[in-house]
């Protein structure tokens, strides 16, 4: 007479592995096995990626900014072009850059997506931080007999300064989340984690780089909001 | 050019800009009915507030890739999940600019309302909501045109949209398809920027806008 127990069992076994098929949402083994080798460079890469984009759109965005401060006609054209640039939605503008020949995927067409995107945000903070230099000032570096360049890099441009980094931080936060897209077109950085972990139905690997790029867009919007507080000593003053 | 336009006339072109619309419509409806009952409960409390800004910030900085890819584990693949993701990402906009414009309402303004003898409700339904009327509505513009872009990445967690086009395009290496997709899902989110900034406009009290140009804005 066979057990009726041992019945169950061979019945319940193939179910309990099914359940042990189903993936684990976080598998906390594969994170310390794959640190090292896929998860800090795939930090790094996305680190990296930002980094080298806020700074050449800083480099474009400064002398942009400072010109249309000086010669406001242009201010609606360079807002109108930027502001188009801005609102194609990410993915259909790594679509189209791809395509352009010398181009191609990989880094390169990320980076200048993310550059084209930070573009609006950096040059109407470069205007409006040296709008917010007063007159007043200014008529005074001059009357002290600082000439125009001296103005601008003495007076004009450490007065606007929060307010460029208010718009460095808008912009670090924005090209943070968009790079993750990047890895769809072979970018590298955390992206290349959540597409890893979809295309092989891995939570895990979705959920880590999910996370990594959450905390690292937070910690750059509060690491930059500290700096331009700092940067505002007039403003703590008045609070104090 | 030829080549683009067969790729409009393909049989799952309009099904898939109707899914990107239907998408971004709904989580950005869901968006505002979540975000302004909240705006308008925490009012009142200046630490209430506080909290739901800064909550509206954080979750500002959140990556839409990521939000998809975080709802993707815990409700797998499918329309809902590209719905849950979208919705949150339309909240913190919404919710930043309606909290913080209806704070910067002038104070005297709501004294004179007070002396006037409005209760609470009334000032906030006759006074408050209406000066903040353009703010709020620069927060949900901002999240309309951002939750268009985001719907594009729906496909990635079988949400279809127009994402899927793209993706088509990549995988078969035809560039024709990649860039009517691209192209089309620009168009809709410049569309919305436009159509959004009208509204922002239409929506701004005609007491406002009397007081802007006297200003000389």
């Amino acid at each position: 007479m066979p057990d009726v127990g041992e019945a169950a069992q061979a019945v319940e076994s193939p179910l309990g592995l099914l359940q042990d098929l189903r993936p684990k949402l976080l598998d906390w083994g594969w994170i310390g096995e794959n640190f090292g080798d896929e998860i800090l460079p795939a930090l790094i890469g996305h680190v990296y990626l930002s980094f080298v984009s806020v700074g050449i759109a800083l480099l474009i965005s400064l002398p942009t900014g400072v010109l249309v401060s000086r010669y406001r006609k242009a201010y609606a054209p360079v807002t109108f072009f930027t502001g188009i640039l801005f609102s194609i939605p990410s993915l259909a503008l790594f679509a189209f850059l791809v395509t352009v020949p010398g181009i191609g995927i990989g880094p390169t067409a990320v980076i200048i997506a993310l550059v084209a995107y930070s573009l609006l945000v950096l040059i109407r903070n470069v205007v409006a931080g040296m709008d917010s230099v007063p007159e007043e000032t200014k008529d005074a570096a001059r009357g002290m007999g600082l000439t125009g360049r001296q103005i601008l890099f003495g007076v004009e441009l450490p007065l606007a300064l929060p307010v460029i980094v208010a718009g460095v931080r808008i912009a670090t936060v924005t090209i943070i989340g968009i790079a993750t897209i990047g890895a769809y077109i072979r970018g590298g950085g955390l992206g290349e984690l959540i597409f890893l972990g979809i295309s092989r139905n891995f939570p895990t690997r979705v959920i880590v780089g999910a996370v990594l790029a959450t905390l690292l867009a937070v910690i750059a919007d509060l690491t930059l909001l500290a700096l331009e507080r700092y940067l505002r000593p007039w403003a703590r003053a008045r609070r104090a | 050019m030829g080549a683009l336009l067969e790729v409009f006339r393909r049989p799952d072109f309009i099904p898939l800009l109707v899914t990107h619309v239907e998408l971004s419509v709904v989580a950005l409806l869901l968006g505002v009915l979540i975000a302004l009952p909240v705006a308008l409960a925490v009012n009142r409390s200046p630490t209430l507030s506080a909290i739901a800004i800064n909550v509206g910030n954080i979750g500002r900085a959140v990556p839409s890739l990521a939000l998809l890819a975080l709802a993707f584990p815990f409700l797998g693949f499918g329309f809902a999940t590209s719905l849950v993701a979208l919705t949150a990402l339309a909240i913190p906009p919404i919710l930043i600019n309606a909290s913080t414009g209806l704070r910067q309402v002038n104070p005297q303004i709501m004294d004179a309302a007070k002396g006037m003898g409005l209760s609470a409700r009334q000032i906030l339904a006759r006074i408050q909501v209406p000066i903040a009327a353009p703010i709020i509505f620069a927060g949900i513009r901002t999240s309309a045109v951002q939750v268009v872009a985001s719907a594009t990445l729906a496909t990635f967690v079988g949400g279809g949209a127009l994402g899927q086009l793209i993706v088509l395009g990549f995988q078969r290496n035809q560039a024709a398809i990649q860039i009517a997709g691209a192209l089309t899902v620009a168009v809709l989110a410049i569309l919305t920027e436009v159509l959004f900034g009208f509204l922002e406009r239409t929506f701004t009290p005609k007491g406002l806008r009397v007081a802007r140009k006297r200003r000389g804005k």
